[in-house]
């Protein structure tokens, strides 16, 4: 129930619904304990887009950074939002349950930036 | 004819004719109808004559004081330019503290003299009405002053010449625009708590003060006398914004819960506003006069401190968000600056690293911080510069739904953790930096689903310049980007190894040797 209180009726639409993006949607994408690229990123993709896309455009951004190439794949953990998931490389967005402006969270334990700072 | 000369008017008598009784109480149509604004926050005033005057000045001395200081502001500004003063500031880099601050704060004042120019029409009472009429002239001047500083530099470095295009497109212009229209869509009584209260205690006294006196003792008196200049109205702002909230609590007590959770929400957005100006007076400043931590200290805590507990009589207490904002001031200034240091394709002005003694006088402001989580990725990214490989991080930055910072603050009582908040409305995620941005969000959605978040806009396809298809099977958004926010070229990168470096370096031989 909003509390907004206005001297007339009052109806916009989001400036960022789904529709607005052409059969794209947004995908956020932040690396834990990375905050060298202060922020994540932003990209809009089809839902038809298969995941490995997006470790490719990971790739492209975060490996400027020492600790892209010390992952270890397997030990990977990956949270759509809040939730902990398994994405499946070769299935879509869609499939790995990604909606728009869902927030990939990607966490590679043991490292934590350059000297440990979370950077 | 004897001619009989009438006494003088005192300064009471004065003011009382040429403010209160300009004012009349309509016949031919309800005050209600000529006033529509002034009830529907829900604010209840019940006596506009109670309304306290701080300062008492009527139109006519105020355009006595302003033309003075028109006079001493306009003859300096001459005499720095014809002697050359951007050449006496301590070095180049200076003259990107200005590039920011000149190219992002006219158009603010600019939005702070239409919004005021708006309660100078939709303030029922006589008092305030002039008070903030008086104040949008003020502003607009500032406005024009600043605009006029701009010239000055804008004939000798690269970058200053596009702020008014940009105000409305550029990434990390959109906080102080976003800022400005959420108060001015605001009632009245939000638009004085937001502008008048909130923006001139927070960031004013902080960008005015610390900042401009840190432009002074790097050489620029041009930039000093414009900034003090504004400062001298600024402390008739912050008393009008005072006395609009005490005004408010005294009228009903039925005010406070609306007033307390304006303050809630001002003095955040004014904290995230100000994250910026942190980092113009910690890495930008070649000679720093204090820290934006120590500034913090003086400016909100012991000041701000001192203002809540004038209002807590009023049963105002402390902001929610005031202990999130001490903690931050440890951070923000070195969160913001790597945020800016890794887009140098996307800014009008350069960002560079600090050198090594400049690094020991953040370790030394910053003893908590510093060395634990900033020095060593300051120095990597330095040592990756020399290797040839700058940092450029080329991707698309996400923000907060509200205070449209890019998200990069940490989790309260963790730097090490970014800070995500989210929540979903109509069937639409939302994302937020802080707890704080949530609550505002959640109040007035249907105000924050329109929020123009640059990144997303280009990916929409709404940020091509002239001449673009769009619906080119071709297309792709954001390739011309640089040309949409008609960004200079040799603006943009490193400072070091910049035309303005290599200009100032050679100017300055120049007016020093033969």
């Amino acid at each position: 129930m909003t509390m907004l209180k206005t001297l007339a009726p009052y109806e916009f639409k989001s400036r960022d619904a789904l529709e607005n993006y052409k059969g794209r949607q947004l995908v956020y994408i932040n690396w834990e304990r990375h905050r060298m690229f202060s922020r994540p990123f932003v990209v809009a993709l089809t839902p038809d887009t298969p995941f490995s896309t997006i470790i490719a455009q990971m790739a492209e951004c975060f490996s400027y950074h020492p600790d892209w190439a010390q992952i270890d794949w397997d030990k990977a953990l990956w949270q759509n939002g809040k939730n902990s998931f398994t994405p499946d490389r070769n299935k879509s967005l869609a499939e790995n349950g990604i909606g728009h402006k869902d927030l990939i969270r990607f966490r590679t334990p043991g490292l934590d930036g350059i000297a440990g700072t979370g950077y | 004819m004897d001619m009989k000369a009438s006494k003088k008017l005192g300064l009471k008598e004065r003011y009382t004719l040429m403010t209160r009784d300009l004012a009349w109480d309509t016949t031919y149509q309800p005050m209600d109808k000529v006033f529509p604004q002034t009830a529907y926050e829900g604010i209840k005033i019940h006596d506009w004559d109670k309304w306290e005057d701080p300062f008492r000045l009527t139109m006519d001395a105020y355009w006595k004081y302003q033309s003075e200081k028109e006079r001493k502001l306009y003859a300096i500004l001459d005499g720095f330019n014809q002697n050359n003063g951007h050449l006496s500031v301590t070095d180049a880099r200076y003259i990107n503290v200005l590039k920011l601050f000149l190219g992002s704060t006219p158009p603010l004042e600019l939005m702070a003299a239409r919004g005021f120019s708006m309660m100078g029409r939709h303030m029922q009472g006589a008092g305030p009405r002039v008070a903030c009429q008086m104040q949008a002239v003020d502003e607009y001047r500032h406005f024009q002053t600043q605009i006029h500083s701009i010239s000055n530099y804008n004939k000798y470095y690269n970058g200053m010449d596009e702020f008014a295009h940009q105000q409305s497109r550029m990434w990390y212009l959109s906080d102080g625009k976003s800022f400005f229209d959420d108060a001015i869509t605001a009632g009245p009584f939000e638009f004085m708590v937001a502008i008048g209260f909130a923006f001139e205690y927070v960031l004013t006294n902080i960008l005015f003060v610390p900042f401009i006196s840190g432009a002074a003792y790097n050489g620029d008196m041009a930039a000093m006398t414009v900034g003090f200049s504004a400062q001298s109205d600024e402390a008739r702002h912050m008393t009008l914004g005072l006395e609009c909230i005490k005004f408010m609590l005294e009228q009903d007590p039925d005010n406070l819960p609306i007033v307390q959770r304006w303050i809630d929400k001002w003095t955040w957005r004014g904290t995230r506003k100000l994250a910026s100006v942190g980092m113009m007076m910690d890495y930008m400043l070649p000679k720093r006069i204090m820290s934006f931590k120590e500034a913090w200290e003086m400016y909100v805590e012991e000041n701000g401190g001192a203002l809540f507990k004038d209002l807590a009589r009023y049963g105002i207490t402390i902001p929610k968000c005031f202990s999130q904002t001490i903690e931050e001031k440890e951070h923000v200034s070195h969160q913001s600056w790597i945020g800016f240091y890794m887009k140098p394709q996307a800014t009008p002005f350069h960002t560079w690293i600090p050198t090594p003694d400049e690094m020991d006088w953040l370790s030394e402001k910053y003893p908590n911080t510093f060395d634990q989580y900033y020095r060593p990725v300051l120095e990597f990214f330095d040592a990756q510069e020399k290797a040839g490989k700058r940092f450029n991080n080329q991707t698309a930055p996400m923000n907060c739904q509200v205070c449209v910072s890019t998200i990069k603050f940490n989790e309260p009582g963790d730097p090490m953790e970014m800070c995500f908040r989210e929540t979903t409305y109509q069937g639409e995620k939302f994302h937020f930096c802080s707890d704080h941005c949530q609550e505002i969000f959640e109040h007035e959605p249907e105000k924050y689903i329109q929020t123009f978040i640059s990144s997303h806009q280009v990916l929409q396809g709404n940020c091509e310049p002239e001449g673009v298809d769009v619906n080119a099977p071709d297309f792709q958004p954001g390739k011309q980007i640089l040309d949409y926010w008609k960004l200079d070229k040799r603006a943009l990168g490193d400072f070091n190894g910049s035309e303005d470096q290599k200009n100032f370096a050679a100017w300055r031989e120049q007016a020093t040797k033969n």
